[in-house]
């Protein structure tokens, strides 16, 4: 039986909406059932996975900086990579070339690739599903 | 300065934050000296119900630490002195029941809304 692939286009930035943490949701959630996963971030998304992000403290909770241990979708993406290798699924992650640079977010972490609408229109030819998230 | 801060938008992106943006402004601006109340409105009523979880976030080998705890952040406001507010027609919209809600949160309807307002010399709406 060939493998179930599922396409997924994120539009939304990190920090913004909880529609962010619902596709992390989902793509974790079909590497668990060993899916293989394409995700095209397309607009404020390619932000999602900007090496430089930065955690930080919080002094109106009164936390450290690692107690704070605060999250960002860099380090999601990352343990969603590890997750799909751990599991033998193909995570594969492509950042709109040109909204990162318009954004100048060009420095990615380590497994996402620039690329273009194209990719996620070949992709979606091929996937059994696409669910397209976009920025409302 | 006297300023009412009225909440709309609710669980944007409380997850990521660990916290409402908002309510996090408003007590950075507390600390400060800052005389701010904070008004519910919408969706945002929900934040006075007692006892929220959203425990258990995990992305592969990624734990959340500290997951958002909107009510303790809305009683921290209250223990600091400041008022809270909520649309009482919003609450009821929701069918959230008295009980569930934080003591100290202030009830008021829509059509009171002129008269709170005249209390502040600014209404900032998030």
């Amino acid at each position: 039986m060939s493998k179930i692939v599922l396409s997924f286009l994120l539009m939304d930035g990190p920090f913004e909406q909880a529609r962010t943490t619902t596709a992390f949701r989902m793509i974790d959630a079909a590497l668990d059932k060993g899916y293989d996963v394409k995700v095209f971030t397309y607009e404020g998304g390619v932000s999602l996975a900007f090496a430089h992000q930065k955690p930080h403290a919080n002094s109106v909770h009164g936390r450290t900086f690692d107690e704070e241990n605060h999250p960002l979708t860099k380090d999601w993406i990352a343990a969603l990579f590890n997750k799909a290798k751990s599991k033998g699924c193909e995570l594969e992650w492509v950042n709109c070339g040109l909204c990162v640079d318009e954004r100048g977010v060009n420095d990615a972490i380590e497994g996402c690739r620039r690329g273009a609408p194209k990719d996620f229109w070949e992709w979606s030819k091929e996937a059994n599903g696409t669910l397209v998230i976009g920025t409302k | 300065m006297k300023v009412l801060q009225v909440i709309q938008s609710a669980y944007r992106c409380t997850i990521e934050e660990q916290d409402d943006p908002v309510v996090w402004f408003i007590q950075v601006l507390e600390s400060i000296g800052g005389d701010v109340d904070i008004l519910l409105r919408a969706n945002a009523v929900n934040y006075a119900v007692k006892g929220q979880v959203v425990e258990g976030l995990s992305f592969g080998e990624w734990k959340q630490s500290f997951p958002a705890k909107l009510d303790e952040d809305l009683q921290q406001c209250l223990d600091k002195g400041m008022k809270v507010y909520a649309i009482s027609e919003d609450i009821s919209k929701r069918g959230i029941p008295e009980e569930k809600l934080l003591e100290g949160i202030e009830q008021l309807s829509f059509k009171k809304l002129p008269q709170l307002f005249e209390n502040y010399e600014q209404v900032w709406h998030w």
